[in-house]
């Protein structure tokens, strides 16, 4: 521990990590608990894999890669949102499209970029140790526009979550909040893949959620215990992982799957 | 406020997929009236109510709530729905299921107002379910959710109230309870009910509109066997029930 806080204050890059991990973990307990009560973990991953398109395609043609990677997964969540809307199509059919359509350009534009570019691999697998300070700004500006829309509009997203044709009928505008839930879906997933990766990401989003929706009888609960069980697996991976110097990505998401695991045994002892 | 009928319903016609579920349905609700939606399963009950609600679109005809096209006129409804739309097990209480009738009545910003939530304790006190405000909402029974749901369409102070078999999952002595303070809440505002039982029913409205693809309305006091087979298209066991 005192070896860890040693190198806390020695090494710029952990603590960027650390805060990296606590600015993730807000997304992912606010946006997570509506992923969860919304049943679009899919959804979520769909977009999180096609992200990989616009990371590939921006490496190769030299522009930022979390910018596009912004971009992509805002433009495959408004394709998903809007089509689910207004076609007959099977949403989880257009999902898996858009995944394996996302990382096939990705694979393509990787195998056209030359030299191996760790660059993707860290947003295949996730470094939390390589978040910039750029990024950290960028993802705290991201929590922010979060933290505020749906606080704005909390009632508004909770009534469209709950029961869509009743917010209809009191006059929301309910295809406006369900597009603009999946582009916060599609921001938080870019925040999360900056920790764990975009293979990773859909367990970050929805675990600590469904977890704190084992006790908390409200969704601001489950927001609220959602983000800080975020904050508690991100930093509890990243202090694991240091000492015998493994990745810290997927040992977040091991601890998230175990207590999920425990805490849904308990749940169902309970009931 | 103007002096337009509840609802008119004008030459309606509906049909699913070239399957038609409503033809010809001219209806007039009048202010105040208690009317009952009756029928045999797939005889276009729930399609009306939608159509009345805006959530449908006619193929033909003009629909008007209190003089105003549905989706305007609709904020003056409260709804409750056949069956529940939304997942069980969705984290909300009571209180703030209730509190969502408040949208399009409240400020667009932020949570409810101090107004809204005196609004929506009233509607649960009517309901006699504000003790349960507090309480998630799947751990209601049937006939607790059902009050609980009538509840959030009395909180839209609504001049017009729809309700979607209101009692088709829950015994006969709530079933009672539920259309005692229906009848009650007349006095204030027009109801629409669909049931699936017309002798019940029959105790409590003032005129019941008889369903099957077209329309057939008839004072209460006018049902008769002979005309329930006809509506059922089958014979139909008249059960003795009582009129005021």
């Amino acid at each position: 521990m005192t070896e860890l806080l040693d190198a806390l204050s020695q090494y710029g890059f952990l603590r960027h990590a650390l805060i990296g991990g606590l600015l993730a973990s807000l997304g992912c307990g606010v946006i997570g608990s509506y992923v969860v009560v919304k049943r679009i973990g899919f959804l979520a991953g769909g977009i999180a894999h096609s992200v990989l398109g616009g990371m590939g395609a921006a490496l190769y043609f030299g522009f930022d890669p979390t910018i596009a990677a912004f971009a992509t997964a805002i433009v495959a969540a408004l394709i998903i949102g809007m089509v689910t809307l207004h076609s007959r199509e099977r949403e989880d059919t257009l999902i898996a499209a858009l995944w394996a359509a996302g990382m096939a350009t990705g694979i393509i534009f990787i195998s056209l970029t030359p030299g191996y570019n760790t660059e993707l691999m860290s947003y295949l697998f996730g470094n939390i140790l390589m978040v910039s300070q750029r990024e950290l700004w960028l993802m705290a500006a991201m929590d922010l526009l979060i933290l505020l829309l749906i606080g704005v509009f909390y009632k508004q997203f909770l009534a469209v979550s709950f029961d869509e044709e009743f917010a209809t009928l009191r006059g929301v505008p309910v295809t406006l909040f369900y597009l603009l839930l999946l582009v916060l879906v599609a921001v938080t997933v870019v925040l999360l893949i900056q920790v764990v990766g975009l293979i990773l990401v859909i367990a970050l989003l929805t675990l600590p959620a469904a977890i704190a929706g084992h006790y908390m009888r409200t969704l601001a609960g489950m927001m609220v215990v959602g983000a800080l069980l975020g904050m508690a697996f991100s930093t509890g991976g990243l202090l694991l992982a240091w000492q015998p110097d493994l990745p810290p990505g997927p040992i977040i998401i091991l601890l998230a799957a175990a207590t999920y695991l425990v805490s849904l045994l308990l749940y169902k002892l309970r009931s | 406020m103007s002096t337009a009928p509840a609802i008119s319903l004008r030459g309606i016609n509906f049909s699913y997929g070239g399957i038609a579920a409503l033809e010809n349905i001219d209806l007039t609700v009048q202010r105040g009236e208690f009317i009952g939606v009756v029928g045999p399963n797939a005889g276009g009950k729930s399609t009306l109510l939608k159509i009345i609600l805006g959530l449908l679109k006619p193929s033909s005809g003009t629909v008007e709530v209190l003089g105003l096209p549905p989706e305007q006129g609709r904020r003056h409804i409260g709804y409750v729905p056949q069956y529940p739309r939304f997942a069980r097990d969705f984290p909300i209480t009571v209180e703030q299921a209730v509190l969502t009738a408040r949208l399009g009545q409240t400020r667009w910003w932020g949570g409810y107002t101090h107004h809204d939530k005196v609004l929506a304790h009233e509607a649960l006190r009517r309901t006699e379910t504000d003790s349960l405000r507090k309480r998630r909402l799947d751990t209601l029974s049937g006939g607790q959710l059902q009050r609980v749901l009538l509840s959030r369409a009395l909180a839209c102070e609504p001049d017009i109230l729809i309700l979607d078999e209101p009692t088709a999952n829950i015994d006969q002595r709530v079933e009672t309870e539920i259309f005692d303070l229906l009848k009650k809440l007349n006095e204030e505002m027009t109801i629409i009910v669909v049931s699936h039982d017309i002798a019940f029913i029959t105790y409590y409205v003032t005129r019941v509109a008889c369903l099957n693809r077209t329309l057939m309305c008839h004072e209460t006091a006018h049902i008769d066997g002979k005309l329930l087979d006809q509506l059922y298209g089958t014979h139909v066991h008249a059960v003795e029930h009582r009129h005021d």
